[in-house]
């Protein structure tokens, strides 16, 4: 009985993840609109897009391979097992116990793998400056992302996120200096993760400063619903991701009943909600960077979680 | 004092022609138009400090003329249009390919005495870029944005631009083929429709080379109130300018912003003379419409409305420091260059070449309005949007001077169309426009030229990207905006 409830559950995450993506996406375009005095596309904008999109004809370039038809699902398929896998309204759901952070990092870093090398598939010169430019990134968040994790792992003694996100609600976790040098290296990771300004401008038509733009810019048709949908449960994943770790109140814990689950989804749609409104301020407020300013900015992130790694350390001495 | 008094045409063998080719080359005068006829080739060249011009016409029975390009770059693009539009050959130039001309005109020197219809097109080259791992990005002609077609080849290593070509000639509307045989009246509309941005520039340029190649003047009125309309023109152009500068850095708050002030002077510009963009109001002769009590207190108006929010906007640019640092070094044209190729406008004007052809050649009423000249000598991308700022500034004063000493009086007065020939020079809000008209003996227009400021600046934008990285390219390209239409004619 206990395995079918928590199936599905884990089944509710699925759908909830995917089905809020979506709207997370229009809901900082339109809050960025609003901040710009402009009327804004209705929130609901991006699923007719989808809709649009997945009705459509995809032209493929005739000197395609397999490889570019086949990325769009595998991304798609891998983004998605990775947005199931944070706990977004409840904790300990079976998936969390197969998979912890590592691999939801390694899941996306293989989605973002195949989607640099479609981008080189058919070889245009912007797919390929932007999959140049989106490694260029990926190599320094990475690092960046996985010392964060360790500072994680210091503190919560485990790389799970349950584990993690039950002792940030006991009170053990407590104020830490290091949890504040990670939250702000997880902030600027997912800034330049999910191709957002300064490190990318999701919402250019400059084909030559895009980056993530560049590399998709040969598909249409469903593989570039796909795409979307992608990025979007991309933005909704490290959102989440945040929330869990540095405000997981209102997370159902493990056998809890339907009342809590029902205050954990009402919590994490509030949580989405603020981050839209926050991720909507910054892109307003700032100017996209050089790209040679990139490794300046995810250097600092490096750092920081270094020195969160090392003040855990230290302390821990003592 | 007639309308043009300081252009002085003369008619020179071919040793004249190349000294005064030479004379450019060591940047003693400056070059300021270069263009042809079925049988001639002629060349307007400004000395820098009277500012006094000569036209030197070459006459050309053999087909072929002594390359100006040879002794001076900037000729060279203007060269090869010639050769394009009239078959004459420039001997000696260092870059015989076709510019407008991309074989798509089933006609080969169409506005020769007699064209070439059976022809075979030549393939096009670029210039080569030899060195390890270099390659090329080719952007257009027809771009992601809402903006005119060229097409860029970027070569690049990594991101580091090793070069840039521009191949432009995309919009060649054939506009000067059109103009001959025309009627002043229907020459004016033509005019008006070169470069859409500036088409009150462009019909001013015309009109004053109309009144001056029939030796009158228009009313003074008429002066004021087309000064009045190449201001507005200047305001909203530059307001939308700095708004697109900085979208392209992905800051489109300033551009949210300025888009509803360079909205504000369209719609002002709307209900005081019946058109967004005033098109087809400047005319030769004067003006097709007068302004009112009701548009001048309106326009007064707008301009304390636009400076209080303009003011806002500007400080937001100046304190915004991630918006500083795209701009602030990005896409540098060095004063010398900008010298040599006598770019007018804000590009010359931001690496320090003083020419305004409001300060340097005044046409009335600049002569008797006091301004000021923004310039600076840093030259990126910066200092253009600051004198896009200054210059707006300038024009917001210049909108309260005029509707300050409007005169009463007629608005037009009727041209008697006569033999003669004109050059024409105006500010326009990218630069000098120069207009030379020829009319016939029956008072039509025998030849037309319009030179957009843009032939002089299109160039420097190659040179200012040399080096970059190509993510920076639509940042600089944007800060030049030069015309594809008006260059392409």
């Amino acid at each position: 009985m206990d395995l079918i409830v928590d199936y599905s559950l884990q089944g509710v995450q699925m759908l909830l993840v995917v089905t809020a993506a979506p709207a997370l996406t229009g809901l900082v375009r339109k809050v960025k609109a609003r901040l710009m005095r402009r009327a804004g596309p209705p929130i609901l904008q991006p699923y007719r897009d989808l809709a649009r999109l997945m009705r459509k004809e995809a032209v493929i370039a005739a000197n395609a391979s397999w490889l570019f038809r086949a990325v769009p699902y595998l991304v798609f398929a891998a983004t998605w097992v990775a947005a199931a896998l944070v706990p977004t309204f409840a904790t300990g759901l079976p998936f969390s116990w197969t998979a912890d952070l590592i691999a939801i990092i390694a899941l996306l870093g293989s989605a973002r793998f195949l989607l640099a090398l479609a981008g080189m598939d058919v070889g245009t010169s912007f797919g390929g400056i932007g999959s140049s430019r989106e490694m260029l990134i990926a190599s320094l968040a990475e690092p960046a992302m996985m010392m964060i994790i360790f500072v994680l792992a210091l503190i919560a003694g485990s790389t799970q996120l349950s584990t993690i996100a039950e002792f940030m609600l006991s009170t053990e976790a407590g104020l830490r200096v290091s949890l504040g040098l990670a939250l702000v290296a997880l902030i600027m990771v997912a800034i330049a993760e999910n191709a957002r300004i300064p490190v990318d401008n999701p919402a250019t038509h400059l084909e030559l400063t895009m980056v993530h733009e560049a590399m998709v810019l040969e598909y249409s048709g469903r593989h570039l619903g796909l795409i979307e949908l992608s990025a979007s449960l991309k933005l909704l994943l490290y959102v989440s991701l945040i929330a869990c770790v540095f405000a997981p109140w209102g997370l159902a814990p493990m056998q809890s009943g339907l009342l809590s689950w029902l205050i954990g989804i009402g919590t994490w749609l509030l949580k989405l909600a603020v981050a839209a409104f926050a991720l909507a301020l910054f892109e307003t407020s700032i100017a996209k960077m050089r790209v040679f300013r990139v490794p300046e900015f995810l250097g600092a992130a490096f750092m920081l979680g270094l020195l969160g790694a090392l003040l855990e350390f230290v302390l821990a001495g003592f | 004092m007639p309308a043009f008094s300081n252009a002085n045409f003369h008619i020179v063998n071919t040793a004249e022609w190349t000294a005064r080719a030479s004379l450019l080359g060591d940047g003693e005068v400056v070059l300021a138009g270069l263009w042809g006829e079925a049988d001639c080739v002629r060349m307007a060249v400004r000395s820098g400090a009277n500012g006094a011009i000569d036209v030197l016409t070459l006459p050309c029975p053999d087909r072929h003329f002594p390359s100006v390009a040879r002794h001076h770059l900037p000729a060279m693009r203007l060269e090869r249009a010639i050769t394009d539009l009239f078959g004459l050959k420039p001997e000696g130039t260092p870059d015989p390919r076709p510019w407008l001309d991309h074989g798509q005109w089933g006609v080969r020197h169409p506005l020769a005495h007699n064209p070439q219809t059976d022809f075979e097109a030549a393939a096009y080259s670029f210039l080569p870029s030899v060195g390890e791992s270099l390659h090329q990005i080719p952007v257009g002609p027809v771009h992601a944005g809402i903006i005119e077609p060229g097409h860029f080849r970027i070569t690049a290593n990594g991101e580091t631009v090793v070069r840039l070509e521009q191949r432009l000639g995309y919009v060649h509307k054939g506009i000067e083929a059109l103009m001959a045989g025309a009627t002043l009246e229907q020459g004016a509309k033509l005019a008006g429709r070169v470069s859409g941005d500036s088409t009150a520039a462009y019909a001013l340029a015309f009109a004053r080379a109309a009144e001056s190649a029939c030796g009158m003047e228009a009313p003074q009125r008429a002066n004021y109130l087309r000064a009045l309309i190449a201001e507005l023109e200047r305001i909203a152009n530059h307001f939308g300018d700095i708004g697109a500068i900085c979208n392209d850095a992905s800051f489109p708050l300033i551009q949210a912003h300025c888009m509803i002030l360079r909205e504000d002077v369209l719609r002002a510009l709307d209900s005081c003379f019946g058109h967004r963009f005033a098109r087809d109001r400047i005319a030769p002769g004067g003006m097709t419409a007068d302004l009112d009590d009701r548009g001048g207190s309106l326009l007064r108006r707008l301009v304390s409305e636009a400076r209080r929010k303009f003011a806002r906007i500007v400080e937001v640019y100046d304190q915004t420091a991630s918006l500083q640092d795209r701009t602030v070094g990005a896409g540098i044209v060095k004063p010398g260059l900008a010298r040599r190729f006598g770019a007018g406008g804000y590009v010359g004007r931001a690496s320090g070449h003083a020419f305004d052809t409001r300060k340097a050649l005044p046409y009335p009423p600049y002569d008797s309005l006091p301004f000021e000249m923004p310039l600076l000598d840093e030259g990126d991308v910066n200092a253009r949007v600051w004198i896009r700022i200054r210059e707006a500034e300038q024009s917001m004063l210049l909108i309260e001077r005029i509707l300050d000493s409007l005169p009463r009086g007629p608005v037009f007065l009727e041209l008697s169309p006569r033999a003669g020939e004109a050059l024409s020079l105006v500010e326009g809000f990218r630069g000098d426009i120069l207009v030379y008209l020829r009319l016939n003996a029956q008072g039509r227009i025998a030849r037309c030229h319009f030179r957009d400021p843009s032939w002089f600046q299109w160039p420097l934008l190659e040179a200012a990207i040399e080096g970059n990285i190509v993510a920076d390219f639509p940042l600089c390209n944007k800060s030049f905006n030069c015309s594809y239409s008006g260059h392409d004619v």
